[in-house]
């Protein structure tokens, strides 16, 4: 057996073998005395270590320095995102954390708006609780562009020193962050749904889920700065508007050359609708193989429309060319939290469980009572979705006064 | 054009249960298999080949334990033409930033490289960094989440990206990073003669010294993120089920749910 990231403290291993099943890559088997772990197959991911019942299981620091004593890091960052003039719901709830996390720092904080023309959204990022607002106001800049916009943040990370800079697990954020991370060499957690201060070290504490949900990781950078982190849409609470609340502009002066971009946009095709951006949706009604054809997705969208939620699928339905792809919730779809999620005529395979087992209320409507949906579920009803969707759009549209 | 798909071996979610007792990960067996974003990520590869033409090459690249040679051989069994695998106990503990400093160094390594395609993330992590990592590491554009091809040319790609509030056509100049989602295309078959040459290819193995890997920043030394604690997310409890007359039941369910969507829309 080879020596394997994971530390097994051979005074406390009682050979129980509880932490064997564990190990998504099956590195760890009993050996002689204690649990042993082949170093070619552990990843170092850490899945085992909560099963050990004393303790013994632990994967050693990293010895080398980094970043963080090279400046005096302070502000928590937010990186606003916006299109056309219009911020995304997903900055209000990131200003919500950075305020909670600004406040157990004793920093202030801060808010990189990028864009062309977007001078008069400075006052709504105050307002949500920015104490500094810094702009970055160009033609070049007018839509999202991977290296440019990358650019202005890697520029004003080296001229601010933020402590800690948080973005939207979105699309755009994604991409956008991970190509900032590794040109400062800053620590990067993807789609975080709980943020904290550790009081001893003050370091952040990023709680994400892997493994498709099925575990929880709580992540930390502990010698690089700035600490960054994707934060999944619709998780945190928004911060509210305090109107009137003003704060510090300060416009960032970008040089031409790092405005460089070797991508340009040929054509933008909206989908934006009422049903389709799921991501940000507080509400889906979702549907499956269950509704057996694409026309019975607008009993769906009726439902959607009534209770005001987006219209959701699972993959049987997208690759049955039921419903478009943007829709596709689960696996090699989109990865939802909402308030409800409705599940109608979906069994439940576990690639779509991971892309909405952490929504708030799971709704089950399947004919089959031993759907696994059913296990996921808050609440459930046995019967054919095509009976039961129409019953509670009627249900609900009597009960909101919309008859 | 030479064109480089990196993919990455993951367990199979499919296999993984919650033991409800220590609400812990179980697993039955170990069964790996290709991450599945990959696979459209090697079907994307294929068809950049097939638009090029000409001598066009498609190397599939990885890095893993040395059983992740199997992916590689899987993917040669679908049409591409070679694979490497980086593989080095100096990898173990890497975090995405880490990661994408090896695979950079390799796509070095080899040379000359026109495009390297990814997919848009790995079921295990589900970070989608890597990819854009790489990009940076080798200062190169990148267009992510890419759902259909346009035209490719000798010095740009042209290609349709998904985001979330539209689709956005980008045209790149190359070298580029490219990830891509499922609206790419299925994921061809093993043809006869593909799995004949994935019996007989060689795979390539590096170690971090074999591509210049400084030893600071590979593996969980090159990793500024550490994992602190793995929990399992609390159990939800056994569902409610309403019973009696479809429409009982669903008078039931609407005043257990009003409160909330009253509340949502507040």
């Amino acid at each position: 057996m080879s020596d394997s990231l994971l530390k097994i403290d051979g005074d406390l291993c009682i050979a129980c073998g509880a932490c064997i099943s564990t190990c998504p890559f099956g590195a760890l088997s009993m050996g002689e005395r204690i649990v042993e772990c082949d170093g070619d197959l552990c990843t170092g991911c850490g899945a085992c270590i909560p099963s050990c019942p004393v303790s013994a299981l632990s994967i050693p620091e990293s010895t080398v320095e980094g970043t963080k004593s090279a400046a005096e890091w302070k502000d928590v960052f937010v990186v606003v995102e916006q299109s056309d003039g219009y911020i995304h719901s997903i900055t209000w709830e990131l200003l919500g954390e950075a305020k909670k996390l600004a406040a157990s720092l004793g920093v202030k904080v801060g808010s990189i708006l990028i864009g062309h023309d977007v001078s008069n959204l400075v006052s709504e990022l105050t307002e949500r609780g920015s104490d500094i607002v810094y702009v970055a106001d160009r033609e070049e800049l007018t839509y999202f562009q991977d290296e440019r916009y990358a650019a202005v943040i890697i520029e004003a990370i080296e001229k601010y020193h933020p402590q800690v800079i948080l973005c939207g697990a979105t699309a755009v954020g994604r991409s956008l962050v991970s190509r900032v991370a590794v040109n400062v060499k800053a620590g990067l957690t993807a789609d975080c749904t709980g943020l904290d201060i550790d009081p001893d070290t003050q370091n952040l504490l990023q709680t994400r889920p892997a493994f498709g949900g099925n575990i929880m990781a709580v992540i930390e950078t502990p010698n690089h700065r700035p600490q960054m982190a994707t934060v999944r849409p619709k998780v945190m609470k928004e911060a509210e508007i305090e109107p009137g609340r003003t704060g510090e502009t300060v416009m960032l002066e970008l040089a031409d050359a790092i405005l460089k971009a070797r991508t340009e946009r040929l054509s933008w095709e909206s989908t934006e609708g009422p049903t389709v951006n799921i991501s940000e949706a507080n509400i889906i009604v979702s549907g499956g193989r269950g509704m057996q054809k694409p026309e019975n997705f607008k009993l769906l969208e009726e439902l959607a429309e009534v209770i005001g939620g987006g219209v959701g699928a699972s993959r049987a339905a997208v690759d049955s060319d039921w419903i478009p792809y943007a829709h596709q919730v689960g696996q090699t779809g989109k990865t939802v939290c909402p308030s409800i999620y409705i599940a109608c005529g979906i069994s439940g395979q576990i690639q779509h469980l991971a892309g909405m087992s952490t929504s708030d209320i799971i709704v089950a409507i399947n004919k089959d009572p031993e759907a696994p949906i059913f296990g996921a579920a808050t609440y459930g009803i046995v019967g054919d979705a095509l009976t039961i969707v129409p019953l509670l759009t009627a249900a609900f549209r009597k009960r909101l006064g919309k008859d | 054009m030479k064109i480089i798909v990196c993919i990455k071996q993951v367990p199979d979610t499919t296999d993984v249960k919650i033991n409800p007792e220590t609400n812990t990960l179980i697993r039955e067996g170990v069964v790996s298999i290709t991450n599945p974003y990959d696979m459209y990520a090697i079907e994307a590869a294929l068809q950049i080949k097939a638009l090029a033409g000409g001598d066009s090459t498609v190397t599939a690249l990885s890095m893993g334990p040395p059983q992740a040679e199997a992916i590689l051989r899987d993917a040669i069994s679908m049409g591409v033409d070679s694979g490497i695998l980086l593989s080095d106990r100096a990898f173990a503990g890497a975090d995405t930033w880490a990661t994408s400093y090896a695979l950079s160094k390799a796509i070095e390594h080899i040379g000359d490289v026109d495009l390297i395609v990814f997919g848009k993330q790995a079921a295990d992590g589900d970070t989608a960094q890597v990819g854009p990592g790489v990009a940076t590491h080798l200062d190169l554009p990148q267009i992510t989440y890419v759902r259909k091809l346009g035209e490719i040319t000798s010095e740009t790609i042209t290609a349709e990206r998904m985001l979330e509030d539209g689709n956005e056509t980008i045209k790149s100049q190359l070298p580029c990073v490219m990830t891509v989602v499922k609206e790419i295309g299925e994921p061809r078959l093993p043809s006869l003669r593909g799995k004949m040459a994935a019996k007989k290819a060689e795979i390539t193995v590096w170690k971090a010294e074999d591509i210049g890997c400084e030893p600071d920043k590979c593996g969980l030394n090159g990793s500024p993120t550490k994992v602190v604690k793995i929990f399992t997310p609390a159990a939800r409890g056994t569902g409610e089920i309403f019973t009696g007359e479809p429409h009982e039941a669903v008078n039931a369910l609407v005043e257990k749910l009003i409160p909330v969507i009253v509340g949502a829309s507040n």
